[in-house]
């Protein structure tokens, strides 16, 4: 760093203060090493139970509720997940990314945005299964729609837990277009709205689509929400309407029943849903290291 | 920034550049809209706050408000509902998942930003990253069928030789219990708890850090002396994050505490969390009101204990980002 060594100009280093720093800092790298353990365990022992369990019938037929015969397999949790998390998806990214245009185009530092914004980290807090519970309260207590267990009851309550990560992340992305280029638009002549639509949120998109998908992401693998929401069902369910079928819950319930064959579908579900969600924050990665903003 | 966007829309409103009435209409209504969108979420919350406690009214009507919290009796079969065993639990878990979770995560994060080769920084920063990305659900099932075999071994031999310690000695190891829970909350926290902390010592001014090293500190001595001390208040915050999360996470202690409803005497005695009681009785729960009742009141509780936390936790990380950097809390992005 220095032309001249550091050593002309001050006293050396004694002994004991460089050992002790050879040793924090050999300690800091060991808990680091530490920290990655259980991601590789995990991963590991996923992989190799779960792939013992795959097959095509495995994939193709649904679970049977049988305790001693044939299990089944897991096609209707892979749709229900993928079906309910696709309404949640719906639900939260359009009414999250409006929230976040308020706070960014509209709201700014006013006392009413302010409010918003620390509710919505409220909301980032909540426990999962206490969104289940609302959610249970307002739609099956109070009898919405039939009053039973339903997909599009899963879904809202995913969409809840969604909803804060959504508005958050976008609130981050759109304080990151340029302020100029919102001056430059209105100094044209451009109406708000047409700057809305035609500048900030296409230059923000793609962090917006990150945000968006680390939601999904997180939505994918919650069970808590989905237990007394959607519920778990035997057979195919391939209607948001009626009880519904998710990948969270299935590894939940077979864990719990502790059968040798329960068990293993739990393992290739867990696999499957693992490759899902690591895909998903994967490419949300990706896309936001190609994002100009960040 | 602020100033500027005050003149920006003043010089919108300026006569000369005003378009007709017709074509301001779209722009009120995209304004009104989105106002509406985000007085939906204060709305939201406050009705979900209500109703709650409409539905747990009952239970705290029977039992009182602190006989419900305090009362060490949960006993389904004769329609007793004290929460205590419950909320001991919640706490030992957390307490255990701090005590693992929080010094490794600084120590990460400290590794990261300051130590590593820079070509290392990006990968591990994934690396760490993805603790998070694995569902709750699949650390429970490892938790069963992997830690708490493999673990019983070195549990019991811990609570051998240190059989003098209270808590933690001379005690039978269940197979589930509450140390196995806290050591998978650990896991759980460690990405967020380290990811905030990165973030609020990315605010560390390089100055205080070459000032540091200018001064012929080694390495550590620079981490001690100008890292820790700025970002003290912004670590607080991101272990009471942490500890947030630790509250309110469900499906993994649940599948790993072992579900009974008492105070163990032991690290290594089952016990029950909040939230896992209320994830593993609330469906069979539908037809007894009262039994209902206390699972919405022990949600109760717990949405209000982490409301205390998260709020006092944003406190510290705000503070702790000195000013600058506040607009830009850390909650986005990189929690998620």
């Amino acid at each position: 760093m220095s032309a001249v060594p550091a050593s002309t100009v001050l006293h050396p280093v004694s002994k004991r203060r460089k050992r002790k720093d050879v040793i924090m800092r050999a300690s800091l790298a060991a808990a680091t090493a530490l920290a990655l353990v259980p991601l590789v365990l995990v991963l590991w022992y996923v992989a190799g139970r779960g792939i013992g369990a795959w097959s095509w019938h495995f994939f193709s037929t649904d679970p049977t509720g049988s305790f001693l015969g044939d299990p089944g397999g897991i096609r209707s949790a892979i749709v229900g997940t993928i079906m309910m998390v696709a309404l949640a998806t719906v639900i939260s990214v359009p009414i999250g990314i409006g929230v976040a245009l308020y706070l960014t185009e509209y709201g700014k530092e006013s006392w009413f945005a302010k409010a918003v914004r620390y509710f919505v980290d409220v909301m980032t807090g909540v426990p999962s299964i206490v969104f289940g519970l609302f959610i249970y309260i307002v739609l099956i207590l109070g009898g919405f729609g039939g009053g039973g267990y339903a997909g599009w009851k899963g879904s809202i309550a995913l969409a809840l837990l969604m909803l804060p990560v959504v508005t958050r992340s976008a609130e981050v992305v759109l304080l990151l277009v340029p302020q100029t280029l919102r001056e430059s638009a209105l100094a044209l002549g451009s109406p708000r709205w047409r700057l809305i639509a035609k500048v900030v949120l296409p230059t923000a998109l793609p962090g917006l689509v990150t945000g968006s998908l680390l939601a999904v992401a997180r939505a994918a693998g919650e069970t808590a929400p989905l237990l007394f929401t959607a519920a778990i069902v035997n057979g195919t369910s391939f209607n948001l309407g009626q009880r519904m079928n998710s990948l969270p819950v299935q590894i939940f319930t077979d864990v719990g029943q502790a059968q040798d064959r329960l068990v293993a579908r739990a393992w290739g579900a867990a696999l499957t849903l693992v490759i899902l969600v690591l895909l998903l924050t994967l490419i949300a990665r990706y896309m936001s290291r190609r994002s100009r903003l960040t | 920034m602020a100033a500027s966007a005050t003149t920006v829309s003043r010089s919108g409103d300026h006569p000369g550049l005003r378009g007709s009435p017709l074509s301001r209409l779209p722009d009120r209504a995209l304004r009104i809209a989105l106002t509406v969108l985000a007085a939906g979420i204060l709305a939201l919350i406050a009705f979900f706050f209500i109703r709650l406690y409409v539905e747990a009214r009952p239970a705290f009507t029977k039992f009182g408000v602190l006989g419900f919290t305090f009362d060490n009796n949960w006993d389904v079969s004769r329609n007793v509902f004290g929460a205590l065993p419950l909320v001991v639990g919640t706490l030992i878990t957390s307490a255990v998942a701090l005590i693992i979770g929080v010094p490794v995560a600084i120590a990460a994060a400290l590794f990261v930003t300051e130590l590593c080769p820079t070509r290392a920084r990006g990968p591990l920063t994934v690396m760490l990253d993805l603790l998070a990305a694995v569902p709750s659900v699949v650390y429970g099932l490892w938790g069963v069928f992997v830690l708490i075999p493999k673990l019983k071994p070195a549990e019991q031999w811990v609570t051998d030789t240190l059989h003098f310690i209270p808590f933690i000695g001379g005690a039978a190891v269940a197979g589930p219990n509450y140390f196995i829970g806290g050591l998978i909350l650990a896991i759980m926290i460690l990405p967020i708890v380290s990811a905030i902390t990165r973030e609020v010592m990315a605010t560390v001014p390089s100055d205080h850090k070459e000032a540091a090293l200018a001064l012929g500190a080694t390495r550590w001595e620079m981490i001690r002396t100008a890292f820790l001390p700025y970002s003290r208040a912004g670590i607080t915050g991101a272990a009471m994050l942490g500890l947030g999360r630790a509250i309110g996470e469900t499906i993994a202690v649940t599948l790993v505490i072992g579900n009974a409803p008492q105070i163990g005497k032991h690290l290594f005695d089952q016990g029950y969390t909040l939230a896992a009681v209320i994830a593993n009785e609330f469906g069979e729960a539908a037809n007894n009101p009262v039994h209902r009742a206390a699972l919405i009141a022990a949600g109760l509780v717990l949405f209000v204990l982490t409301l205390l936390v998260n709020a006092a936790a944003r406190a510290f990380v705000v503070r702790g980002q000195h000013g600058d950097r506040a607009a830009a809390e850390p909650t986005g992005v990189a929690v998620a």
